[in-house]
């Protein structure tokens, strides 16, 4: 199979970006990608996007975006796959330069959902719910996280402040990062004193919905050294699914699909966990974090969220396993169907040693992770630094 | 299949940021049931004086979840309250 490699990419300032379009902030950061790689257009653009349909009223977004772009005539469409929108369009990525079919895929993640707010919002991000079973009866995408939050806190005897120091260490490195939402530090003693969203999990502990955008250009790995930026290898792609609902699984608190697309990425890339200098996860709540580092072999069952001790000391720049490296998704924020781009631009930014004040020292392989729902889709990326 | 109609809760919250259909009940809370077959199931907690805890035992009962559109279609389900007896 023919190796994959990311030549351009490129980000946007996530938040509130109230005076431009979901195709504005998409263009951007096409136009930024683009022209890292020295290239005027590519072979497909792909867009993630979770919430086009219900937040802006706005589908065909491959057509939106090609269009914008001045590229026209190319093939482009959307993936969804709820949260999990930006890795599963990488993926989709992925697989077209692999397949030999095409040269270069523009691979662009973008949403805007803060142009409605309160319950409407909370309605439009419900679609990744289970509509019959799960939405019907008032459920969540934060109530659901509470509920493993609750079961885990009640099977291993923890408290919310045991949880601190994920959120802690993401707004430590977000403080750094220029392009982040809340660039603010957060004191170990507030977080618990939160206003509650859906107990346990608080406005501190829970990922704040953004606006934001973010691309990388792709091609094939032999091709990639006659483009203009430092070239980062996709070492290993893979998506896995669970069941929807968190009712249908034997252990609710196993994130099996993230198990299971990890497993399938390390093994292409031909490596262990071990051998990965830096972590970007998906942290939409401190329990989501928590449970993925058991789910990666990190820690045995019911002991993840031990790497929160010491405020997060552990999972800081400088630490053993450096873990969202420019304040993942509790910090830089959460534009869902972006935020699997927004990993793997900062993962390369790092691989690059381009990091700036987020630099993890040395850094060869990050592996970077994407959920969709409470684990139903979850696809996990190794880039690695090109040889 | 018929799913037993008794079951203990299995985890449990406090459901403040409600969706739209749901806003005038908030907080509600809202649970995974763990039936006697060990299956589990989504539902609200309803009936309760104070807040639920992870073992409660639990019954099924038919109520109101919501209502749909500007007609006010009244939408029927399960809920699950603390068991009469």
């Amino acid at each position: 199979m023919t190796g994959v490699s990311i030549i351009g990419a490129g980000r946007l300032a996530v938040g509130e970006h109230w005076s431009r379009s979901i195709g504005d902030l998409a263009e951007e950061a096409g136009r930024l990608a683009l022209a890292e790689a020295g290239l005027a257009g590519a072979d497909a653009v792909v867009v993630g996007n979770a919430y086009g349909a219900t937040l802006n009223q706005q589908t065909q977004l491959g057509s939106l975006v090609a269009g914008r772009l001045g590229l026209a005539g190319v093939e482009a469409w959307r993936c969804e796959a709820g949260d999990a929108s930006g890795g599963v369009a990488l993926r989709a990525g992925c697989l077209a330069i692999a397949s030999g079919l095409l040269r270069t895929v523009l691979v662009i993640g973008v949403e805007k959902t803060t142009d409605i707010v309160g319950a409407a919002r909370v309605a439009a991000r419900n679609t990744s719910l289970d509509a019959d079973f799960e939405t019907v009866n008032g459920a969540t995408q934060t109530a659901l996280a509470a509920l493993l939050m609750r079961r885990y806190m009640h099977e291993n005897n923890l408290e919310l402040a045991d949880f601190a120091g994920f959120s802690i260490n993401a707004h430590r490195n977000g403080s750094r990062n220029p392009l982040a939402m809340y660039r603010n530090q957060l004191r170990p003693g507030v977080f618990s004193k939160a206003p509650m969203l859906a107990d346990p999990i608080n406005l501190f502990d829970s990922a704040p919905d953004a606006d934001g955008a973010a691309a990388v250009v792709l091609t094939a790995a032999d091709a990639a050294k006659n483009f203009n930026a430092p070239a980062v290898h996709i070492s290993g792609s893979a998506i896995a699914n669970d069941s929807l609902m968190l009712q249908d699984r034997a252990d609710p608190l196993r994130l099996v699909a993230a198990s299971q697309s990890a497993e399938r990425a390390l093994l292409q890339a031909g490596l262990g966990q071990q051998q990965i200098d830096l972590l970007e996860l998906h942290d939409s709540c401190t329990i989501m974090t928590a449970l993925a580092l058991e789910a990666l072999g990190y820690s045995g069952r019911g002991q993840g969220w031990a790497w929160a001790q010491q405020a997060g000391a552990r999972i800081g720049l400088t630490g053993e396993l450096p873990l969202n490296t420019f304040g993942g998704l509790k910090s830089r924020g959460n534009p869902s169907g972006a935020t699997g781009i927004y990993q793997a631009v900062e993962a390369a930014l790092q691989l690059r040693a381009g990091a700036g004040d987020n630099q993890v020292a040395g850094a060869r392989h990050a592996l970077i992770q994407n959920i969709g729902g409470l684990g139903s889709t979850v696809a996990t990326h190794i880039l690695s630094v090109a040889d | 299949m018929t799913l037993s109609m008794r079951g203990i809760v299995y985890s449990c919250t406090q459901v403040r940021e409600a969706p739209a259909g749901f806003e005038s009940q908030a907080p509600y809370q809202l649970a995974l049931v763990q039936l006697a077959d060990g299956s589990l199931i989504t539902a609200q907690l309803t009936d309760y004086v104070s807040d639920a805890q992870i073992g409660d035992p639990v019954e099924m009962v038919t109520r109101k979840l919501t209502t749909e559109g500007e007609r006010g279609m009244i939408v029927y389900g399960y809920k699950f309250r603390p068991p009469i007896q």
